[in-house]
């Protein structure tokens, strides 16, 4: 009952200071926007751009990981220690991870930019011209995914590990390789698990605030795919927090508009991640 | 190739017949024996996931190298012994943000902790029909909350009630409370649920009420998994950066009263020496790292007390 209060409390908390905004007109608002939609949309498409650029780069390795957790593992010992591994990794705090990303990953990433855009240029996402820093929505994209595999990795696991020994041994039996194995007992029944893991990574890329907030220095309105120039569309959560302490008055409503955007965006994602994953474990 | 040594890691045995169904015509039926394309692409397969643990397992390593070598440049005494109040360039330290993030940190355990483990009793204990259902799926709802709308929310709150610009201690554990919560209610819910249910029956058989039933026997028994839910709740939310930039705002000076004006934490300090630096760089940059040493330090502690706790504590019962 008191988190019926609580949350009741968050929801009425928002909409009673951020509600007003989405009728605010230019002057309000930040950056000199005109209207709150023209504000809000790119900073969503933003969102939705980095995370979907973050969840290609940790999928593959989160299933990876979790194999070898479960199906790969020699033996107990090292599917715990590979556990351990990706707590620790969930466990490192956003600001550490938006350091290491600025510091250290976005200096190596400025020479692959550099590749990237002589070698692939006609492709939207290397138009370029390619940025010399290295602060890209790339490298925005392979930090936000470095936070996002353990919690992918971790769902994948489980499913995982709930396929019947039975299917498996009786696979090998029949003369599969061990991948043959994998690939016809135990990825279909993992199926709705792996898909549920993608969507809770999803929704955690959206709502990631101080990587990408460390990383990009964004181009206001900019709706842009392409991931490796130097003007970079900003999201809704970084932008929240870069504006947040110079803003007064209206322009904290306007914010707090879009953090209720940003809220329902990822509600959306997760009551429906949610629900592909309860198909994943009947009973 | 021959049928290896069964690759077993804790794999469950269970009803099979549903999982074969997805599975068509399996190609190995067709041949006799693993063809060189098989066995090439098993041996493909094989390297991927090397490979994948290979990826993940990078950036871990060259992250807490990093933090290593850049932080332990400035890991000595005047860092915890200093704030950062007058500083400008060399020297200072990181006790005001410590100090703030111990309150502000003891605050949120405070309110999550008591409201946490009331409604996962309610869940366990009495949750039937359509509330607790409606609680079930505000916990579900809550913990898809990104953690910079549960600061924006308790800013929200704040300036409601103080007048708008607010910033504080207290309004920083509110944000992270709305983070946590959720957190307590799963974790205890789910050691709730593991107390035998002869236990209980036993005691109301005994013509125990409800309340005390709950109170002297289902408390009790789950008390280790109560408390290393609560210190896995702890090292989830202490890295937590927005939400304090937001509405705990920054300081360079020491604050001990949460309930007014600015107060620093480790998250905010290693942020706010990267975004605003003074003529020595490579001071900031230093201060920054050993800041991130020092949290990441702190959030491996209590993740290893909390897998520590729960035999731990069963053990001095047992031999009381």
């Amino acid at each position: 009952m008191a988190v019926l209060a609580v949350l009741a409390g968050v929801l009425i908390f928002l909409a009673v200071e951020g509600g007003p905004a989405v009728f605010y007109k230019q002057g309000a608002l930040p950056a000199h926007a005109t209207s709150f939609w023209q504000l809000a949309g790119p900073l969503a498409f933003g969102s939705l751009w980095v995370a979907v650029i973050a969840l290609a780069f940790a999928a593959p390795p989160a299933i990876g990981v979790a194999l070898a957790a479960t199906v790969y593992a020699p033996n107990q010992r090292f599917g715990r220690l590979l556990a351990a591994v990706l707590d620790l990794l969930a466990a490192v705090p956003s600001v550490v991870f938006g350091l290491w990303g600025l510091m250290i990953l976005a200096p190596l990433m400025g020479p692959v930019d550099a590749w990237l855009g002589r070698y692939l240029p006609w492709l939207p996402f290397f138009a370029g011209p390619p940025s010399p820093t290295g602060r890209t929505v790339l490298t925005a994209g392979l930090v936000v995914a470095v936070m996002i595999l353990p919690i992918m990795a971790a769902m994948c696991r489980e499913t995982f590990a709930l396929t019947p020994t039975t299917l498996m041994e009786a696979g090998l039996a029949l003369g599969a390789t061990r991948w043959e194995m994998v690939r016809w007992a135990v990825l279909p029944g993992a199926r709705s698990g792996m898909v549920a893991g993608a969507m809770l990574g999803f929704g955690r890329a959206l709502g990631e605030t101080m990587a990408v907030a460390m990383v990009l220095s964004p181009t206001p309105f900019l709706v842009s795919v392409n991931v490796i120039s130097s003007d970079n569309p900003a999201t809704i959560a970084a932008f929240i927090a870069s504006t947040f302490p110079e803003s007064r008055g209206k322009q904290v409503g306007a914010l707090i508009g879009l953090g209720l955007v940003l809220f329902g965006v990822s509600l959306l994602i997760s009551v429906i991640g949610r629900r592909i994953g309860r198909k994943a474990v009947p009973a | 190739m021959s049928v290896t040594a069964l690759p077993m890691g804790g794999g469950h045995t269970g009803p099979g017949s549903d999982f074969a169904a997805d599975a068509a015509v399996p190609p190995m039926l067709k041949t006799s024996g693993p063809s060189l394309w098989r066995r090439a692409k098993n041996r493909l397969a094989a390297v991927a996931v090397v490979a994948a643990v290979a990826v993940t397992a990078i950036p871990l390593v060259s992250m807490i190298w990093t933090a290593v070598a850049r932080g332990s440049q400035r890991l000595d005494l005047a860092l915890f012994t200093n704030s950062m109040y007058g500083v400008v360039g060399q020297g200072g330290g990181l006790l005001h943000a410590l100090t703030g993030t111990v309150l502000i940190t003891a605050a949120t355990a405070t309110i999550s902790v008591p409201l946490g483990l009331a409604a996962a009793i309610y869940l366990t204990e009495y949750g039937r029909g359509q509330l607790a259902a409606l609680t079930r799926r505000a916990v579900d709802v809550m913990v898809s909350i990104p953690s910079i709308v549960a600061g924006l929310a308790a800013y929200a709150l704040f300036s409601m009630i103080l007048g708008p610009g607010t910033r504080s201690g207290l309004a920083g554990a509110v944000a992270l409370s709305i983070i946590m919560v959720p957190v307590v209610v799963r974790s205890s819910e789910e050691v709730l649920a593991m107390v035998p249910g002869d236990l209980r029956e036993a005691g109301l058989a005994l013509g125990a009420p409800r309340y005390r039933v709950i109170r002297r026997i289902v408390l009790p028994t789950a008390l280790p998994g109560l408390t290393s839910g609560a210190v896995l709740g702890v090292a989830r939310i202490i890295g937590e950066t927005a939400p304090l930039l937001l509405v705990a705002g920054f300081t360079d000076a020491m604050n001990y009263n949460l309930a007014d004006g600015r107060m620093a934490t480790l998250p905010v300090f290693i942020y706010s020496q990267w975004s605003s630096k003074g003529l020595d760089a490579a001071a900031y940059d230093q201060r920054a790292w050993a800041g991130a040493l020092v949290l990441m330090a702190l959030v491996v502690v209590l993740q290893v007390l909390a897998r520590a706790l729960p035999p731990q504590i069963a053990k001095l019962r047992r031999n009381r």
